[in-house]
């Protein structure tokens, strides 16, 4: 389970992450990643400490703040916004679609109460829809945190979803 | 379903029919009942493959055993031997000879079944993909050998060219040309990047190779590096696929450690390094510019083009990007040679091509087949039929930018030039198959509903054009639709095609422009009759103010 951020030294997340993937512009996008992974999401702070701690070195690269709040807006796996404890990912392209999809995903809304890209008030649950994940032969998919699902029907998911804590 | 162990294909083409193939087929279906193998076998149909004097013709799988020509007083003799004794009729097989280039095949493979060619997947799924020494067992590195020892990187473009390999990302270009514009760039650094964000909807197959045999790609890269002049590439995989990622970052180690890959290659002063950068989720960094963008720390929006890539591209240094599939195909080319490799395909389109199949069919999966085979014989022989209780409604080639076709058009053969002239795109290799319950505008909506959120934005024409397609398209879809918004669909699908920056909002509008051109009846009832013919869209007419 992912502690709350003030438990969290951010600047020592950010460190690390620069540390793995070298202060480079082509780290940028694995190091936002890697914090995304740590705290489940990329707060106004880490923008900030990136920024900072990338120009502080000797390697001397310079990104603004706005310029990595666009990029992990850009690209879907990363958060600017805080996510529930799990995250339900449900693809919602074509090939899923005709094979019952659509059944699968009013059902997860119903179930949860919740719409695309909303989180439960207990913090519990954040439903998103997503693009193809290639695994279309076992469609309908859906993925929680990193445990896929195929071939579902609406009648599983209770089932699935008492499987979290 | 119960699991049939054989299938029975009869070619029923208008000249296979005129020689009686409907006929065959009853006769057929007697013999079965009469030997009782009627839940066993299964019976279908099979496009015309052969001349004419060898029909109507038979395939018996899985032995992929091609009879012809059958005559009907034949069926009960030849069910009898083949499927009841379990013996090849050979009184009865058809000449090779008279067989055209699409079946030669059918034989050529009898290790899988049904019968396959397989050139990018010769090794996923049979080999260890985390042990080195399994790869190089299986011919592994080898390829990288010959060119590093025995060629030089002129010989080893002029073989690719040859062999007339076409990218397999979706644009069909000839590979051994892009390599000779990047090794005739100026400048001395070059990078050589796989493009391996492999999210077109539909699409596994690069997945599968990435999983399965990472060391192909990672022998391929090099092999161009030494071709092109390069000393460094990367391999842009998408941040979903995590398995892919972590292989091959155990492949990676593991070449440097064996010595292919890194410093003194092959104990030549050839040193070649592969980086590996996971993608965060962007449909729009397939696109090479975007991805280099992307790379780059960037945004994932498409560059202004010309100039490409192969003079301009990573760090603005000549860049050759190419598709997992398209560089899986590299060592085995050089192994054995270009014309070992046009033996495969049709002239036009030589070599195999990966597709993945889905849908409301029995199986959905990967295959690895020769160009040219039709849509027929990938659902009958490979999909295992429709499902039961489904009929051929429509197909998706090529993911959600690619063409829907309907059942009429599942005789064309499936190769870069017969769809271009068919108007078709063979895409990345997705076949999305659909039966009767599939309704043409839902599936759009889903379709332009993908476009307008994978739209990156940059440009006017994908931006908006995307979202009000989708919304027209939507409207349509609860009933509420008018005439007039036809002709503002065409008319914006047009624009797109025109002014959008990128690859994606010049498709985006493909689906479209195929609904109104092959099913504009079911379109038409949606908006004069407000009722959805296949029963899916939920109608919900404005309601008219008294």
């Amino acid at each position: 389970m992912i502690a709350p951020i003030v438990e969290r030294d951010v600047s020592a997340i950010v460190q690390a992450a620069i540390e793995k993937h070298g202060a480079k512009r082509d780290a940028l996008i694995p190091i936002l990643s890697e914090i995304n992974h740590a705290l489940g999401y990329i707060p106004a702070e880490a923008f900030q400490e990136v920024s900072k701690q990338l120009q502080a070195r000797e390697e001397l690269v310079y990104v603004s703040k706005s310029q990595l709040f666009g990029l992990a807006s850009f690209y879907d796996m990363l958060s600017t916004k805080p996510r529930g404890r799990h995250v339900i990912k449900f693809c919602e392209n074509a090939p899923c679609h005709v094979v019952g999809g659509k059944a699968v995903w009013d059902s997860l809304c119903e179930t949860l109460d919740l719409q695309n890209g909303e989180t439960t008030p207990d913090k519990k649950w954040t439903l998103v829809t997503t693009s193809c994940l290639g695994l279309c032969s076992v469609g309908p998919i859906v993925l929680i945190d990193d445990d896929l699902y195929g071939n579902i029907n609406p009648d599983q998911i209770d089932e699935i979803l008492e499987r979290y804590e | 379903m119960q699991t049939k162990r054989a299938m029975i294909l009869v070619s029923n083409d208008p000249e296979s029919v005129r020689l009686g193939a409907n006929e065959l087929i009853k006769y057929l279906t007697e013999a079965l009942f009469a030997y009782d193998l009627q839940n066993e076998v299964e019976i279908s149909t099979l496009s015309n493959i052969g001349t004419s004097n060898i029909l109507p013709l038979v395939v018996v799988y899985p032995e992929a055993t091609v009879y012809g020509p059958v005559k009907v007083e034949d069926a009960r003799f030849l069910v009898e031997e083949h499927l009841y004794k379990g013996r090849i009729a050979t009184d009865l097989v058809a000449p090779p000879k008279q067989l055209s280039g699409n079946i030669g095949w059918l034989r050529a493979h009898k290790g899988y079944n049904p019968a396959e060619q397989r050139i990018v997947l010769e090794r996923a799924g049979r080999i260890d993909p985390e042990n080195i020494e399994e790869f190089i067992a299986e011919n592994g590195y080898q390829a990288l050998g010959k060119a590093l020892s025995e060629m030089t990187p002129e010989q080893v473009i002029e073989i690719i060219e040859k062999s007339g390999l076409q990218g397999r990302g979706g644009a069909g270009f000839p590979t051994g040309r892009k390599w000779k514009f990047v090794r005739m760039a100026k400048g001395e650094k070059k990078y050589i990047i796989c493009n391996a964000d492999e999210s077109e909807p539909g699409t596994f197959k690069d997945r599968i190779v990435l999983e399965g045999d990472p060391h192909t790609i990672l022998e391929a890269m090099t092999i161009a590096g030494y071709a092109l002049g390069a000393d460094e590439g990367y391999i842009y995989i998408r941040g979903e696929y995590g398995l892919a990622y972590r292989r091959l970052q155990h492949a990676i180690e593991q070449a440097e450690e064996y010595g292919f890959l890194g410093k003194n290659i092959f104990n030549t002063n050839f040193n070649f390094h592969i980086h590996l950068h996971a993608g965060a989720g962007a449909y729009v960094c397939g696109e090479e510019t975007a991805l280099i963008e992307s790379i780059e720390g960037k945004r994932g929006e498409p560059r202004a083009r010309p100039p490409y890539p192969v003079t301009h591209g990573l760090w603005n240094k000549p860049t050759l990007v190419n598709n997992v599939e398209t560089l899986a195909n590299i060592p085995a080319i050089l192994r054995n040679g270009a014309e070992w490799y046009r033996s495969f395909g049709t002239p036009s389109s030589p070599g195999t091509k990966v597709y993945t199949i889905m849908g409301n069919v029995n199986f959905s999966g990967v295959i690895e087949v020769p160009m040219g085979i039709t849509l027929r014989e990938v659902i009958n022989i490979y999909a295992k039929g429709m499902k039961p209780g489904s009929l051929l409604r429509l197909a998706q080639t090529g993911g959600s930018s690619g063409s829907i076709i309907p059942a009429s058009l599942q005789d064309t053969p499936m190769d870069f030039e017969s769809f271009r002239k068919a108007g078709v795109s063979l895409g990345s290799g997705a076949l999305l198959i659909c039966d009767q319950n599939t309704c043409i505008v839902d599936l759009v909506k889903v379709l332009m509903q993908f476009f307008r959120f994978e739209s990156c934005g940059k440009c006017t024409p994908c931006r908006v054009g995307t979202q009000r397609a989708y919304e027209i398209v939507e409207r349509i879809s609860k009933g509420q639709g008018k005439l007039d918004d036809l002709d503002v669909l065409i008319s914006l699908g047009q624009e797109m095609e025109r002014a959008a920056n990128c690859g994606l909002g010049q498709t985006a509008a493909v689906p479209i422009r195929d609904m109104l051109k092959h099913f504009k009846t079911e379109v038409e009832a949606h908006i004069r009759l407000g009722s959805c013919p296949a029963g899916v869209c939920e109608m919900l007419p404005e309601v008219e103010l008294a």
